[in-house]
């Protein structure tokens, strides 16, 4: 099972090194992590997608994490109604034979052409983790150059805030 | 009052009370260094830096304060990492303060660096590295509250060389403020009134000592929750001295090399209740067929504790001294008599014990490992601190020497770390001068740290080493010769080494013995010497700690001692 966290942290020199210290220590299996500022200046917002068996292994990578001094506060986004997100560039081979074909696929996708030159095209397009792994599987057949993402966020609908929930 | 940086931490060591710092002097603590002597600030030179942070470790745990230990930049600082992760996989409360390269020389490579909060992010239980001088009384402050409160543990601030020279305007704040970090851990009452009733409806309970009471000072409730309800005890290495050994269901040590009767009754009760233990494998075995039977209960402060290694059936998070008094109270409280409903229990588990004790065989032409704890055992009294090293000698250590009180036993549970013991028992001595410290090591354990004999004759501090020699790595010779066809690779020490000579070098007293009639009069005389004394007993080389259960074993399959085979 996949879940998405979002740890909030203090803003201070170290917290990454910590977190990322204690993941390999504790062989947490984590598909993506992102981090990035909130609105509040000196806390850090980290979205760490984490691959568990069990709730009870889930469990452990959210007591071990929140044991950490930086950690304030730590949310399960995938128990609650929540909007997950993901940003990736694709680098495509597009020759003149492929490059409608290419802009069909991009349409379909709602992806946006962010680059194109006479060999290439670059897509980008924002949405959960299964679209995005779907287009890169139809980009595949064009021959992909390479593939920039930034893993998963994640905000809960509704008014409340993470640190408030 | 502007001072500079060096000022700034003397002057936050008294005010957090500290009243003695290990260290090791360098290029990148030189203005520590200089503040520290124009203060007179008291401070024990060992010969490595192994040594202060591992004595820090034994003032730590004798007393219960937080200890500290300096260190230079790059050499001095990773020279501390064996004993910062031996006092984090105990929970030991440390303040480790290193020099780092001045902060234009950070990254670049420069003289004696090494990335500190890099290296110790893993075993601390929080680290700094100190760039700006007004960091500096803040910093200190939280890392001493971090390492003292909650669960304990040892905290690294590597301070910038440059930082040491900069002023500042220095306050000492009274209070922290972390944003996610509290140091209080009070729990949930209904928690306990769960394992109240899962007192309630047990007929065969055992209670689970572990470390947490030592470090939360809380072994009078248990005390006096045993007491009262006459549940049989049994305990882990760190947990023994909690209920004194002298007490009829306190069965000893489980696990490994855990008692018959400690290791049988856990596997058959129906209710386990866990108190400050964390499920180490050296103790559970095989974790599907631990406590097969029982209902487990674990009281812990560290909520990541809970179904880490077991899966528990409840707990209780929190404090010890929070819900080690309200588990005493409500059990007071309570109309049921649980003593008469455990009896049958009670008495079958100390008959067990009596049956199958601890035993081995005594020789006439030699003295036996376990004759010598047991002999020490009775000359030395109620208050006496025991230090061990790491192997045979530390398991017939748990095994044989009658611990009455928490505290009294120091030894490195969790990472095992062979020459803990020397400058763990110098920590001890100097935190409670007035108390006996015996060390017991092995010819392979102390040579790891013997250098700080040195430290001991230096500075006149009394500990009494008693070197067990059986010319061999005895626990890995036990392992090879029960798993491995006898093949003892490099565990044979037959060495040249002569420790009573190594003693007296170092200005220690060194003194032998060989024969069993000689053992009792040649240990009082190490005893009564006023000052540090190293007793080298000649020991078989074939000895094994009994009882065994193989690792991933089950608890009830038990290789036997002597009076059993």
């Amino acid at each position: 099972m996949k879940y998405i966290l979002a740890v909030l942290v203090d803003n201070r020199p170290g917290v990454l090194t910590h977190v990322a210290g204690l993941i390999s220590r504790r062989a947490f299996n984590i598909e993506s992590i992102a981090a990035g500022y909130t609105e509040e200046p000196d806390v850090t917002r980290i979205n760490i997608v984490v691959s568990v068996d069990d709730e009870i292994e889930l469990e452990q990578v959210v007591n071990q994490l929140n044991k950490l001094i930086d950690v304030i506060k730590i949310v399960n986004l995938t128990r609650i109604d929540s909007i997950q997100r993901e940003l990736v560039m694709i680098k495509v081979k597009a020759n003149p034979a492929t490059r409608s074909d290419i802009i069909n696929v991009v349409e379909i996708f709602r992806a946006k052409i962010v680059d194109v030159n006479r060999e290439t095209m670059v897509i980008e397009l924002t949405g959960e983790q299964s679209k995005i792994d779907a287009l890169c599987e139809v980009l595949a057949d064009y021959e992909i150059i390479e593939i920039a993402r930034t893993g998963a966020i994640a905000l809960s609908r509704g008014p409340i805030p993470a640190k408030s929930l | 009052m502007k001072i500079n940086g060096a000022q700034a931490v003397i002057e936050s060591l008294r005010n957090e009370d500290v009243d003695v710092v290990f260290g090791y002097p360098g290029g990148a603590v030189l203005t520590l260094y200089d503040a520290l002597y124009k203060s007179e600030f008291p401070h024990i030179l060992t010969k490595h830096e192994q040594g202060a942070v591992h004595a820090a470790d034994g003032y730590a745990r004798a007393t219960g304060k937080v200890g500290v230990c300096f260190a230079t930049s790059g050499p001095g600082g990773t020279n501390l990492i064996t004993g910062i992760a031996t006092a984090n996989m105990d929970s030991i409360p440390l303040v480790c303060i290193t020099g780092q390269v001045g902060t234009p020389l950070i990254g670049k490579d420069s003289f004696q660096e090494a990335d500190m909060c890099g290296i110790t992010t893993p075993i601390t239980k929080h680290n700094y590295l100190v760039k700006k001088v007004a960091e500096l009384p803040r910093v200190l402050k939280e890392a001493f509250y971090i390492a003292r409160t909650g669960r304990p543990g040892p905290v690294v601030i590597d301070i910038a060389k440059d930082v040491f020279a900069a002023e500042l305007a220095y306050v000492y704040p009274d209070t922290v403020n972390l944003k996610g970090y509290t140091g209080k851990f009070t729990g949930e009452s209904c928690e306990i009134d769960a394992v109240l009733e899962v007192l309630k409806n047990a007929r065969k309970p055992v209670i689970f000592v572990g470390g947490g009471v030592t470090l939360s000072d809380t072994a009078e409730y248990l005390q006096k929750i045993v007491m009262q309800t006459g549940i049989p005890v049994v305990s882990s290495l760190m947990g023994l001295g909690c209920i004194p050994a002298t007490y009829a269901a306190n069965l000893g040590m489980l696990g490994m090399h855990g008692t018959y009767a400690a290791n049988i009754a856990t596997m058959e009760c129906d209710a386990l209740i866990g108190i400050g233990v964390r499920f180490d494998d050296r103790v559970t075995g095989i974790v599907e067929e631990f406590a097969p039977l029982a209902k487990i209960v674990q009281f812990d402060i560290d909520a990541a504790e809970i179904n880490k290694n077991i899966r528990v059936d409840y707990k209780v998070i929190g404090d010890l001294r929070w819900s080690m008094p309200e588990l005493a109270a409500k059990l007071a409280a309570t109309k049921t008599d649980l003593k008469a409903q455990y009896g049958q229990w009670h008495d079958y588990v100390i008959a067990m014990n009596k049956e199958t004790p601890l035993s081995y065989n005594k020789e006439a032409a030699c003295i036996m490992p376990q004759q010598v704890i047991e002999v020490v055992s009775k000359l030395t009294d109620d208050d006496t601190i025991v230090v061990t090293d790491v192997g045979q000698h530390q398991m017939w250590t748990a095994q044989f020497y009658q611990f009455l009180k928490s505290r009294s036993f120091l030894t490195s549970g969790g990472l095992g770390t062979m020459g803990y013991g020397l400058p763990a028992a110098i920590g001890a001595k100097l935190a409670k001068p007035e108390t006996t410290v015996i060390l017991f090591s092995g010819d392979g354990s102390i040579m790891m740290n013997c250098q700080e004999l040195a430290t001991a004759a230096d500075y006149g501090i009394n500990v009494k080493v008693i070197v067990m020699n059986n010319h061999v790595l005895g626990m890995v010779s036990q392992w090879q010769r029960m798993f491995y066809g006898e093949r003892y690779s490099q565990s044979k020490l037959n060495g040249k080494t002569d420790y009573v000579k190594l003693a007296e070098a170092m200005g220690v007293h060194g003194l032998r013995v060989t024969e069993p009639e000689k053992l009792e009069e040649v240990l009082k005389q190490a005893l009564a010497i006023d000052g540090p004394v190293l007793v080298d007993v000649l020991l078989p080389e074939v000895e094994d700690v009994l009882p065994m259960v193989p690792a991933g074993g089950r608890l009830d399959q038990m290789v036997l001692g002597a009076s059993k085979e």
